[in-house]
């Protein structure tokens, strides 16, 4: 079972809570771009077995956006954070990097 | 290989079963094949074993880092059915269907195939408009379903409520000749014909990476050392993201759980498969008496084959009203795999970016059914280069906008 902790209002709660809502950190590309990037904009998945971003949502509670940092092999949650950003911050990739170390995930290590 | 038969079961009860040989060979790993398949699953026996029926591609490696079968095969609800939308989907999976009438014959080993019939119930308005129309669809595709009412339902199981209020029987969508099989005996059986034909079934093998040279695939390493190959078929299901990382590109693919259960085996009850997608739930009885359910899959990404606990409780609690008998009953094991999601809920069947290298995958929730069927075709696209049952299902299809939709009508599809 999953549990997760907003960060929006503070709630700790297992999954039925919330609502996942796919891969975070996502560029988004317009009509303007390259049919490659598109493409992987539109279909092309981080799949990880291991380190994973997502975006998730506390539907039956505050209603928010937040990230989550997680592993998708033991469903151990690394921490949450605000959905106001592009990049993971700085102490969750640390609280990371103490359980994983190595780890990479698209850009970011 | 000793064939088996009637005959030889009688000659060695006579002599004390002393005679039996083993089913397949364990070898160590050559040097080098001709094709390596990495997934010793259901696809990828198959493809292995169409190579060499099909195509005389005998120098041959399926690679398996557990035990072969021990992935999606064998932990799905074995329904097969062909009554799909589309006209790719009917093509691949409707061969795949009649191969399993002869697959226990072609592979002198019992797979069990029991063509006992599959419904799907519509329990909605939408469903049964649904329905219609892919009735009308699979008339046109030479499938042979039909659109059946609520009596006829009620006939066909009689310990179904057809009442609602809240899960009312519309009518169904009934493939008589649909049913079920036996999941293991379908790896077990492709496994003896392929180590038969003196290919190489390497178990505990896993592949850790893929080697390249100038955008061509040469080979693989393993936990049992490095194997050379000219063509690599990757054929992993719900690691398909993985092992296409080892390769060098992205997949169309989230992989999550999925689960089943079975209950405590009671006398005979229902002798057709019952699915009611409305409700993410389906159901059917086994041999030994256990009611097979299947339920949803899980709202996240993970690789951690359990699957979340309030989908058995929502997938029961459906079915209960639909089938108030099996509020009695108690559950004895439940189980996970992880399944390989695309977005149009069709599989991938495809050359790849790396030249040489293959990949089968995208079956997701339901490819048990289709295991004869995408050997065959993907037999034929590694040896040929191309295959019709395969065309349709490339990977640069996302590209090109040319989706197979099977998501349209139900959520879940088994
Ligand atoms: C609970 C459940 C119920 C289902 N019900 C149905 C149903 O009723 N009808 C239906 O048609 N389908 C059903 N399915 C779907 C079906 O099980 C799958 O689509 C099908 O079995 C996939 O077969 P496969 O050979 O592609 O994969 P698998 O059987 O999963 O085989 C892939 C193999 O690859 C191996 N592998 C992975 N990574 C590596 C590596 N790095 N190196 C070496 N080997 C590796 C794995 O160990 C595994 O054995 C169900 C699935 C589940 C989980
Ligand atoms: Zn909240």
């Amino acid at each position: 079972m999953l549990i997760l902790e907003c960060p929006c209002c503070g709630v700790r709660g297992e999954e039925t809570e919330f609502h996942g809502g796919g891969e975070a950190h996502i560029k988004r590309s317009g009509p303007g771009s390259s049919d490659e990037a598109f493409h992987d904009y539109l279909f092309a998945k981080e799949n990880p077995r291991g380190v994973h971003f997502e975006r998730w949502r506390h539907v039956y509670g505050c209603g928010k956006w937040f990230h989550a940092a997680r592993c998708t092999q033991t469903l151990e949650v690394f921490g949450t954070y605000s959905a106001q950003t592009t990049e993971p911050p700085q102490d969750i990739k640390d609280k990371i990097s103490a359980r994983r170390p190595g780890w990479t995930w698209r850009e970011f290590a | 290989m000793k064939r088996y038969s009637v005959f030889a079961v009688a000659r060695e009860a006579a002599r004390y079963h002393t005679g039996w040989e083993r089913a397949w060979k364990s070898p160590a790993p050559k040097k080098k094949y001709d094709v390596i398949i990495i997934g010793a699953g259901g696809h990828g026996l198959a493809t292995a074993y169409y190579l060499g029926k099909n195509h005389g591609i005998r120098n041959v490696a399926i690679v398996e880092k557990g035990w072969l079968g021990g992935g999606n095969t064998g932990r799905n609800t074995t329904i097969i059915r062909s009554n799909y939308l589309q006209d790719p989907s009917a093509a691949i999976y409707e061969k795949a269907r009649s191969l399993y009438e002869t697959m226990s014959q072609d592979l002198n080993y019992n797979v069990m195939y029991s063509p006992r019939g599959v419904m799907m119930l519509a329990q909605t308005e939408h469903e049964v408009r649904g329905y219609l129309r892919t009735a009308h669809a699979n008339a046109l595709q030479g499938v042979d379903t039909r659109f059946i009412q609520p009596d006829e339902v009620k006939k066909l199981v009689p310990i179904i409520n057809l009442d609602g209020p809240r899960y009312p029987v519309l009518g169904a969508l009934w493939q008589a000749r649909a049913g079920t099989a036996r999941h293991d005996a379908v790896a077990w059986g492709y496994a003896r014909a392929c180590s038969d034909m003196g290919m190489d079934v390497i178990q505990q093998c896993e592949v850790t990476s893929i080697r390249q040279t100038g955008g061509k695939v040469t080979g693989v390493d393993t936990t049992k050392g490095s194997i050379d190959c000219d063509k690599l078929g990757i054929v992993v299901a719900g690691h398909s993201g993985v092992v296409a990382d080892m390769a060098g590109f992205r997949l169309p693919i989230e992989s999550v759980a999925l689960q089943a259960l079975v209950s405590e085996p009671i006398k005979p009850c229902m002798d057709v498969v019952v699915m009611a997608n409305t409700v993410h739930g389906y159901m059917s009885q086994s041999d030994k008496g256990e009611m097979v359910i299947g339920g949803g899959a899980d709202g996240y990404n993970n690789y951690t084959q359990r699957g979340s606990f309030h989908h058995i409780e929502e997938t029961v609690r459906a079915l209960v009203e639909t089938f108030p008998m099996i509020s009695r009953l108690k559950m004895l094991r439940q189980w996970g795999g992880i399944v390989d999601m695309t977005g149009d809920r069709s599989p991938i069947l495809s050359k790849t970016p790396l030249e040489g290298c293959f990949i089968n995958c995208g079956w997701g929730t339901g490819g048990f059914k289709a295991i004869p069927g995408s050997g065959w075709g993907m037999a034929e696209l590694m040896a040929k280069g191309q295959s019709p049952l395969t065309d349709e299902f490339s990977l640069y299809r996302f590209r090109e906008g040319k989706f197979i939709d099977e998501s349209v009508a139900a959520g879940v599809a088994h």
